[in-house]
C-alpha cells in the first residue's frame, strides 16, 4: 500500500463522478425522492412511515453505492485501464482502497443531503444522536461499497453487474426486517437474516432513531462491529478477486 | 512522436537502472497459455533483442495478446518460462521499467488528455513534468484539457501511447499501436519507434498488417498459438521464397502440421469477450 497512489486513484475516481453531472445529480435526489414518497404512500399510517423511513435511510445509499461502485470498476475492467494499472507499479491494495475512499466521500455527501431531508422536511423520527444517526447511515453505505467492490469481480459486462441487484440485494432487503420483522419470519428464514448485514443496518437505524439508543448500548455497539466487520471482510475479499494475474 | 515532423531522440526522462543486463529483453520459452479448456498459446519459444523494433506479426487471433499480456504478468503461464528483462513476468521490480499500451487503447474516455497523462505520472510516480513533455510529443498540447471522449482515432491512439510512454521505459509493449491510423501517421510513428531504439529502448510492436511489419527491425511470424519463424523481413522473403511478406506468412504458416492441437476455433484474442469468458 502506498499513500501517494492511493489517493491518485482517489483524486481521479472523484473527478470522473464530478463530471458526470447527470448521475451526480441522480445520486443526490433520488435517496430524498424516495423517502418523500414513501412518506405520501404512508400519509393514512404514518405509524407506519416512522417504522419503514429510518430503514430507507439506510437501504437506498446501500443500494446506490453498490450500483455506483460495480459499475465503476466493471468499467476499468471493460475500457482496458485495469489492464495497464496491473501492468504497473500500482498495488491492488492501492486501487481498492482509492475506489473505497473516493466513493465513501460521495456516499456521505449523499446521506447528509438524504438524512437532512428525512429529518427535517419529512420528520422521520429522531430520538438519537444525529452524529451516531449519520454514522450508521454512512456505514450502510459502505457495506454497499465493499460489497460492490467485492462482487464486480464476478460481472463480466453491465448487464450481469445491474442483475446482482435484484440476486444479492432484494433478498437481504426482504429479510432484513423492511416487509416484516425479523423475529416474526419462518425459523429457517430467520436464521438466514442473522447472517446478512443488512439485517444488523435495518436493526441499528432502528435503535438509534426510533429508540435513541446511543453507543453504550450493547445492542447498538454489536451491530456496528459486525458491519464494521463486514466492511472489512468484503473488501479484503474484494482485494483477493481482484486478480493481477488472470488465469 | 508521432506527428512531431522529426523523430524525437527517446523516451527517456529519468530511466531506472538497466535491469537484467547481458540477457535479451525478453526471452519466452515453451510457453503454454490456457483459457478455460481453450490452449491458447502452444508452446512459443522467443528472444527479443535489446534496443530494437522488434514486430510480432500473425493475423486476428493468433495469440499475440495473449504473449504481451503473459509477458506484463497479466495473463497466467499455465506452463514454461517467461523473463523479461531478467526478471519473471509480472515481478515487482519489472513493472516500473515497462511501458505497456493494451488494445483498444485503454484511457479514461471522460478525462481529458492532461487528467489521464497526470493520474499515471501519479501512478508510475514520475516527475509532475512528464506530463507536459508527452503531450507536447504526441502533438496534444492542444486538445490536452478536452475529454478524450472528443478525440479522433489518432489523436486517441497518440494518448495512449503517450501514457505507456510515460515512465520512461526500458521495454515498450504495443499492441496494436497503429490500428485506425493513417499511412502517413503510421509511418511517421514507426520512424518514432526506431529513434527511440536507437537510444536504447526495446519496443515489441504487434500487427496484423503485414506491409507495416516490413517496418520492424526483426519480426516474429505467428500463427495458431505458435512462432512459426523469426528473422528480418529480408530474411523472412529469402526463406520462404515469397514476394512479400503477407504470401511469407501464407507459406510459413502452411508448414504447422495439420495435426497441431490448435482448436480452430479458439476464439480471437482480441474480442473482449473471449478475455472474459474465462477464469
Amino acid at each position: 500500500m502506498s499513500v501517494d497512489r492511493t489517493f491518485a486513484v482517489v483524486r481521479r475516481v472523484v473527478r470522473q463522478l464530478r463530471r458526470d453531472h447527470r448521475t451526480l445529480a441522480m445520486l443526490f435526489l433520488i435517496p430524498p425522492l424516495l423517502l418523500w414518497l414513501t412518506s405520501e404512500v404512508y400519509a393514512a399510517t404514518p405509524l407506519v412511515f416512522d417504522r419503514v423511513g429510518p430503514l430507507l435511510l439506510g437501504l437506498f445509499p446501500f443500494t446506490l453505492m453498490f450500483l455506483v461502485t460495480s459499475i465503476s470498476v466493471l468499467r476499468e475492467r471493460t475500457q482496458g485501464t485495469l489492464d495497464r494499472l496491473m501492468a504497473s507499479p500500482i498495488g491492488r491494495g492501492d486501487l481498492l482502497v482509492g475506489y473505497a475512499l473516493a466513493l465513501t466521500l460521495v456516499a456521505l455527501a449523499q446521506a447528509a443531503v438524504a438524512l437532512a431531508v428525512g429529518l427535517w422536511l419529512l420528520d422521520l423520527p429522531s430520538a438519537g444522536s444525529l452524529g451516531l444517526t449519520f454514522a450508521v447511515v454512512a456505514i450502510q453505505a459502505l457495506l454497499g461499497i465493499a460489497l460492490g467492490l467485492f462482487l464486480s469481480a464476478f460481472a463480466r459486462n453491465e448487464f450481469q453487474a445491474v442483475q446482482f441487484l435484484p440476486a444479492v440485494v432484494v433478498p437481504q432487503v426482504f429479510l432484513a426486517g423492511l416487509l416484516v420483522p425479523v423475529e416474526r419470519l419462518p425459523r429457517v428464514l430467520e436464521g438466514a437474516a442473522q447472517v446478512l448485514p443488512l439485517t444488523y443496518a435495518f436493526e441499528v437505524l432502528d435503535l438509534v432513531m426510533v429508540q435513541g439508543r446511543g453507543l453504550g448500548d450493547d445492542r447498538v455497539a454489536l451491530d456496528f462491529a459486525v458491519l464494521a466487520l463486514a466492511v472489512t471482510l468484503f473488501l479484503a475479499a474484494g482485494a483477493l478477486t481482484l486478480r493481477r494475474t488472470e488465469g | 512522436m508521432v506527428v512531431a515532423a522529426h523523430p524525437v531522440s527517446a523516451p527517456v526522462g529519468r530511466p531506472g537502472p538497466p535491469l537484467g543486463v547481458g540477457e535479451p529483453a525478453v526471452v519466452v520459452r515453451d510457453l503454454v497459455v490456457e483459457r478455460g479448456a481453450v490452449r491458447i498459446l502452444h508452446g512459443v519459444g522467443l528472444d527479443v533483442p535489446r534496443g530494437a523494433v522488434f514486430g510480432l506479426v500473425g493475423p486476428s487471433g493468433c495469440g499475440k495478446s495473449t504473449l504481451i499480456r503473459t509477458l506484463v504478468g497479466r495473463q497466467k503461464a499455465t506452463s514454461g518460462t517467461v523473463r523479461v528483462l531478467g526478471q519473471p513476468a509480472g515481478s515487482l521490480a519489472l513493472r516500473p521499467a515497462l511501458g505497456y499500451m493494451p488494445q483498444d487503447a485503454a484511457v479514461y474516455d471522460d478525462l481529458s488528455g492532461r487528467e489521464n497523462l497526470s493520474f499515471f505520472a501519479a501512478v508510475y510516480r514520475a516527475p509532475a513534468s512528464r506530463v507536459a513533455e508527452m503531450l507536447d510529443l504526441a502533438d496534444l498540447t492542444a486538445v490536452a484539457d478536452r475529454p478524450v471522449r472528443t478525440y479522433s482515432g489518432g489523436q486517441r491512439q497518440r494518448i495512449a501511447l503517450a501514457a505507456a510512454l510515460l515512465p520512461a521505459p526500458q521495454l515498450l509493449l504495443l499492441d496494436e499501436p497503429t490500428v485506425g491510423l493513417d499511412p502517413r501517421l503510421r509511418r511517421r510513428l514507426w520512424a518514432q519507434f526506431h529513434a527511440w531504439a536507437a537510444a536504447g529502448t526495446t519496443l515489441l510492436v504487434t500487427t496484423h498488417v503485414m506491409d507495416e511489419a516490413a517496418h520492424a527491425d526483426c519480426l516474429a511470424l505467428m500463427a495458431q498459438g505458435q512462432v512459426v519463424a523469426v528473422g528480418t523481413p529480408d530474411e523472412l522473403l529469402v526463406r520462404s521464397g515469397a514476394d512479400d511478406l503477407e504470401d511469407a506468412l501464407l507459406r510459413l504458416t502452411a508448414e504447422i502440421p495439420r495435426g497441431s492441437p490448435s482448436s480452430p476455433g479458439a476464439p480471437d484474442d482480441t474480442a473482449p469477450t473471449a478475455r472474459q469468458s474465462v477464469e
